[in-house]
């Protein structure tokens, strides 16, 4: 068979996205249709930026997610198929079996993967960790930023003293100690997950006391029910046979978080979250002059009502837009990891292990390196203009 | 003023105490001194070789006591073998006499940082001339960046939602939004690469070690203050536009003064206060880009050592390291405050 020249290439992926384009156009037509019911979201698509922005952070979610399902991907992105190391772009397989795609789309990398499948299974891991990890990291911020910017005092020089000695650590040298295998072995990191881990719980819970604190025949059932859930969840997220923490049986066990994942997870949780907690504050500290705080007091609300339900709705605007800084924020976190090798395994497909690996042949083959830099890049960029188109609109009124 | 620099300089120390004993505590975890000795030793080493080869050179004292010998607060450690003493503050066995004469204190406060484990050199050697290293390459980074990112943020701020702002802002969006390890690639592979690029540079800058020059020295200075660039320029035109609006500002249009003046003499001056902190807080991040930009393009700074040694367990290497750049942190936080409320008018007098 032929190699395939420039256009052809260019077609055939656009060809290969077919799921994507079509996702993307519903989405779009369905959210422009009814837009003006849809509140915020719906308010962001009348600005360009912010419709540019939100297409390109959905082209990679939908890419990632039907990349898990086989849609995509062209070839298995761990297969090495013999005669394709370092082969240029659009080179045809040369003893392809019946039923493979017959060529490899963006070359071959330099141990014979299609670096094109491999590029598409890379947005899966991101998607996958990157906004959960925003939002546990968020979880900390906020359960510990509202109360340090609310009561002040003590407690908040207390706990801007921690959120400073992790700030004033560089991230790199963190992620050094955090997540080498000899650390990963003493379990270090096990018990930070289940340290960070508790906030989300904790912000639920009291989320919900604080509310239905008045009504007692809905609160006991709802908090019941919703904290056990949660604690169980919580139970099998730490605990994993073979590590330090294995507290709950095999058989209550849900689900096992493969390994190196779970240290990746909480580093980037544990890097982000002084940040956040350092906006919290000071968006309490603003807020809690307010006139509606003191309604709420000469009420006779408890503190955390006040804190949970009359500050942090009326902080949801920066809040949001910082949610999606740093979920771009946070991918570029996971490329960095990729890139100094640590963490997850080295056959991992994720962007930044990808651009590593390239990056060391790359004055002589530029192809395995630049898919996955120009994704992060398109990704990254998608959600900074995301931000700032919410930013805008979230001014306007 | 004086209680202020005070109290932060106390604080400081504080947080420098703390984050050494955290690196302190996670570099002696066992099993990083178990590699460590393997790694000096052999690799085949038996686990009672590395418990006597890690009692042998110290490592197995209590964690505070072996803290307070590399602080320089406890007396070093010595042990009597059968070739003579060893200890910290002596190298290698020697007789007892040689080890009487011999300092009793040797921490980071008598001015002793260490042995590196993998260079086999003195540490404070290693960090000063990979600092050096380092300080040239901020030198030129800082030259470039804050200059064009200042430029970038007055010309997009100075007249909001025009023509020059829209790309201005999109420019400094992009930049923002590409860590060094992406755009060092694509430099690299546009202007390096002996494949297809331009080669109008090199690719490597282990060269610009000895003889800096702009071949081999621009595109590690290039992706470094892009990164940072595009931050401090969309701070630099959210105060702009914020002073454009203002009411003297208004006064001075009014008045007949000419645009260019007004941008150069009323509005630059208040224009970049905020942009001075932003720029010293950015220094902790320059740090990071320096990691990844000299693994990038193989050039032996600080970054580099911080690489080696924590990739190695080089214990008192990393913490020399980690106690600089926590130095270097802390020191631009003061400074920036310093200067903030030095700069700002409103805060001095009242």
């Amino acid at each position: 068979m032929e190699p395939l020249g420039t256009f052809d290439i260019i077609w055939r992926i656009v060809v290969q996205f077919t799921p994507v384009w079509i996702a993307l156009i519903v989405l779009f037509a369905v959210s422009i249709a009814f837009k003006r019911k849809l509140g915020l979201y719906g308010k962001l698509f009348d600005s360009v930026i912010g419709m540019i922005g939100f297409g390109l952070v959905m082209f990679w979610v939908f890419t990632g997610v039907f990349g898990q399902f086989d849609l995509i991907v062209t070839h298995d992105s761990l297969a090495q198929v013999s005669g394709m190391k370092n082969k240029v772009p659009g080179t045809p397989l040369l003893m392809g079996d019946e039923g493979d795609y017959p060529w490899y789309l963006l070359g071959g990398d330099n141990l014979a993967r299609d670096v094109f499948s491999r590029m598409v299974e890379g947005a899966w891991v991101v998607v996958q960790i990157a906004p959960l990890a925003t939002m546990f990291a968020f979880m900390v911020g906020i359960t510990l930023g509202l109360p340090a910017g609310y009561y002040g005092g003590r407690l908040d020089t207390f706990l801007s003293f921690l959120a400073n000695l992790i700030l004033a650590f560089p991230v790199i040298l963190l992620f050094y100690l955090l997540v080498t295998p000899e650390i990963v072995a003493t379990g270090v990191p096990s018990y930070m997950a289940t340290v960070l881990f508790v906030f989300p719980i904790v912000f639920v819970g009291v989320l919900l006391n604080s509310r239905y604190h008045t009504q007692p025949h809905i609160r006991l059932p709802l908090l019941l029910i919703v904290l056990g859930i949660m604690i169980w969840l919580y139970l099998s997220l730490i605990s994993e046979q073979g590590t330090k923490v294995a507290v709950l049986p095999r058989f209550l066990d849900l689900f096992d978080i493969p390994g190196g994942i779970l240290v990746v997870f909480v580093s980037v949780v544990f890097v982000n979250s002084p940040t956040v907690f350092r906006i919290v504050r000071g968006l309490a500290m603003d807020i809690k002059t307010r006139d509606y705080v003191a309604a709420a007091q000469t009420r006779g609300e408890g503190p955390w009502y006040i804190m949970l339900w009359e500050i942090l709705p009326n902080a949801r605007g920066p809040l949001i837009v910082d949610f999606c800084l740093r979920i771009g924020y946070t991918t570029i976190l996971l490329g960095t990891l990729g890139f100094f090798g640590l963490g997850l395994p080295p056959e991992s497909p994720d962007w930044g292990s990808t651009i590593n690996e390239g990056r060391k042949l790359l004055s002589i083959y530029l192809h395995p390196a630049l898919p996955p830099a120009l994704a992060l890049l398109s990704l990254v960029l998608g959600l900074n203009l995301l931000a700032d188109g919410l930013r805008e609109e979230s001014l306007r009124d | 003023m004086g209680l202020f620099i005070l109290r932060r300089t106390v604080v400081m120390i504080l947080t420098a105490l703390c984050l050494t004993f955290i690196v302190f505590f996670l570099t002696n975890l066992y099993p990083n001194l178990e590699k460590l000795a393997k790694t000096q030793g052999n690799f085949r080493m038996s686990d009672e070789a590395v418990t006597s080869w890690l009692t042998k050179e110290g490592y197995l004292q209590p964690l505070p006591v072996k803290y307070g010998q590399w602080l320089g607060v406890l007396p070093g450690w010595t042990l009597e073998t059968k070739d003579g003493i060893t200890g910290r503050c002596v190298t290698g066995a020697v007789t007892p006499e040689v080890a009487a004469e011999a300092p009793k204190f040797c921490g980071i406060l008598q001015g002793d940082w260490g042995y590196s484990t993998v260079f086999r050199e003195e540490v404070s050697g290693i960090i000063s001339t990979r600092l050096g290293l380092t300080g040239k390459l901020m030198f030129w980074v800082m030259v470039l960046m804050v200059p064009s990112a200042l430029i970038i943020g007055v010309l997009a701020g100075m007249r909001e939602g025009s023509k020059t702002d829209r790309t201005l802002s999109t420019f400094s969006i992009i930049t923002t939004a590409t860590p060094e390890y992406v755009s060092g690639v694509i430099f690299i592979a546009v202007f390096a690469s002996s494949a297809v690029g331009l080669k109008w540079f090199k690719g490597t800058a282990t060269s610009a070690m000895e003889d800096a020059n702009f071949e081999n020295f621009f595109l590690p200075v290039l992706t470094i203050s892009l990164y940072g660039m595009g931050y401090i320029a969309r701070m630099t035109r959210a105060s702009m536009t914020e002073v454009m609006t203002a009411q003297y500002i208004r006064t001075a249009r009014l008045k007949g003064v000419k645009f260019s003046n007004i941008v150069l003499k009323h509005a630059l001056r208040n224009a970049l206060i905020a942009p001075f902190t932003v720029i010293l807080l950015q220094v902790p991040w320059l740090l990071n880009g320096v990691v990844i930009v000299e693994t990038l393009f193989n050039y032996k700074g600080f970054g580099w050592v911080l690489v080696q040694a924590a990739g190695n367990n080089d214990i008192e290497l990393l913490l020399a390291v980690s106690v600089v750049s926590v130095f270097v942190v802390l020191m631009t936080q003061l400074i920036s405050d310093i200067g903030y409320v030095y700069l700002n008018p409103r805060i001095r007098i009242s």
